[in-house]
């Protein structure tokens, strides 16, 4: 229920945008975002809104941060 | 698929793990509120992961399961009336009321139910049925409940008066309180719900930290987040530091989602909320507010029902609150399976039971 899902926009028109999830697509609602999203963007979605823009810039923290403790680990 | 595969390495999984196991010193159990990452745990069989000292414990945050029985009992009432369309999130259809489902209900024909994917395909449904009521059935936590006020405003907006809700929404912050203040479970963790956050930012998890000194983790759901959440409680608990920390730091801002959060505002006040298991919970529950009451469907409606009943056996309550785990359950398994689910936590992919069946159960 309370899985949200990232996907990437393709389109956006009005408060509405297309979004992808690998082979599918969606319309999704992007009246919670606070601000806009461009195609390109990865946003988080449930229920049919946009809850979130994904961070890339997070993201890629998050992965080096893993792959830090990796390299600790298996050294 | 982005930001998706790449938190399913095996490699990263294992080396996480080993950092784990060698911080560890202590026993120590961890809730995870949130039955998305129940689902995570079991699917990736992350505990076996795990050092043995470490446990991990099924929350309260399956929206399916802690619906009380009441409410579903009303929605099939509401149902029932005539010209009426009851539009609801797939999941809640299958839940047993005291005597029926809304499946059961719409097999017979003596009801129609729809399945919606989002609040607006409700709208949708009522104003493409102008001579029929619809009453859209919302339920959830901060992940959902914003998409009730928007439905509700953009009906306002739109005029649509053969148009309502029950909200059956609930929030965080009182439950997480009540279980801590219970001291049913000791919790030396929380695992704290990545999309809620989305919302509400950290805000719901201070009282656990810094009032009970309970070590907190905002976590993702693709089983390296959960991995290292897990790994990030530990090093609070093994330096006794109990803080609010985000492991989903992709899409969790500290402050939360303010616009999401200004929405419900303008459409709900916090009410008392019934949850299955636990029972009532003050301020834990979202109602319209009284200027919103034409589209208030408990407002709209008034139905006397009789007293609930709780499927006879069933100790899915003791479960959302960690007190129990699903094997513990005569039914689990015999009476009770995914196809045929006596109780609430049977019927949801995030339930606990359901979790346990298809992840650890091979029936022939
Ligand atoms: S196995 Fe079924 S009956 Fe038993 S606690 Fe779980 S949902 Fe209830």
């Amino acid at each position: 229920m309370c899985l949200g899902i990232p996907g990437r926009v393709e389109k956006v028109e009005d408060n509405r945008a297309k979004v992808s999830f690998g082979e599918v697509s969606v319309a999704v609602s992007l009246d919670l975002l606070a601000e806009p999203v461009s195609a390109g963007d990865y946003v988080i979605v449930h229920a049919g809104f946009a809850l979130e823009r994904l961070d890339e810039e997070e993201a890629q923290r998050t992965l080096e941060m893993l792959r830090e403790i990796s390299e600790l680990e298996t050294r | 698929m982005k930001h998706v595969d790449e938190y399913r390495d095996s490699g990263l999984s294992a080396a996480v793990a080993g950092r784990i196991r060698k911080l560890s010193t202590r026993p120590a159990s961890f809730m995870e509120f949130c039955g998305g990452h129940t689902a995570t745990i079991a699917r990736y069989g992350l505990e076996s992961l795990l050092p043995a000292q470490i446990s991990l414990l099924s929350g309260p945050g399956c929206p399916v399961c802690v619906t009380p029985v009441g409410m579903i009992d009303r929605m099939i009432a509401l149902a029932r009336l005539p010209g009426m369309i009851v539009a609801s999130y797939g999941d809640m259809l299958r839940v047993p009321g005291s005597a029926s489902s809304l499946l059961v209900e719409r097999g017979r024909g003596s009801a129609d139910v729809r399945v919606v994917y989002s609040s607006y395909d409700a709208l949708e449904a009522a104003r493409s049925n102008p001579g029929r009521q619809v009453v859209f059935f919302g339920i959830g936590f901060e992940t959902t409940a914003p998409a009730t006020a928007a439905v509700v405003l953009k009906a306002r907006e739109l005029g649509v008066d053969n148009f309502s809700v029950v909200s059956a929404h609930k929030t965080t912050p009182g439950i997480i309180r009540a279980l801590l203040d219970s001291d049913e479970v000791k919790l030396d963790g929380l695992i704290c719900p990545g999309h809620v956050s989305v919302i509400t930012g950290t805000a719901p998890y201070r009282y656990a930290a810094e009032q009970r000194r309970v070590p907190c983790v905002i976590c993702g759901f693709e089983p390296l987040d959960v991995l290292q959440s897990v790994l990030m409680l530990v090093e609070q608990v093994e330096s006794h530091r109990a803080g609010v920390e985000i492991q989903y730091r992709r899409g969790v801002r500290e402050q939360g989602n303010e616009k999401a959060r200004r929405l419900m505002d303008e459409v709900f006040e916090p009410a008392d909320s019934v949850w299955r298991g636990i029972g009532t919970v003050p301020g834990t529950g979202l109602s319209l507010r009284p200027e919103l009451s034409r589209w208030d469907a408990l407002a709209r409606y008034r139905l006397d029902l009789p007293e609930p009943q709780e499927p006879a056996g069933c100790i899915c309550g003791k479960i959302l609150r960690g007190a129990a785990s699903p094997e513990e359950c005569r039914l689990f398994g015999s009476r009770c399976t995914p196809a045929t689910p006596v109780g609430a936590c049977m019927v949801s992919g995030e339930g606990a039971c359901q979790v346990r069946y298809r992840w650890r159960r091979h029936p022939a």
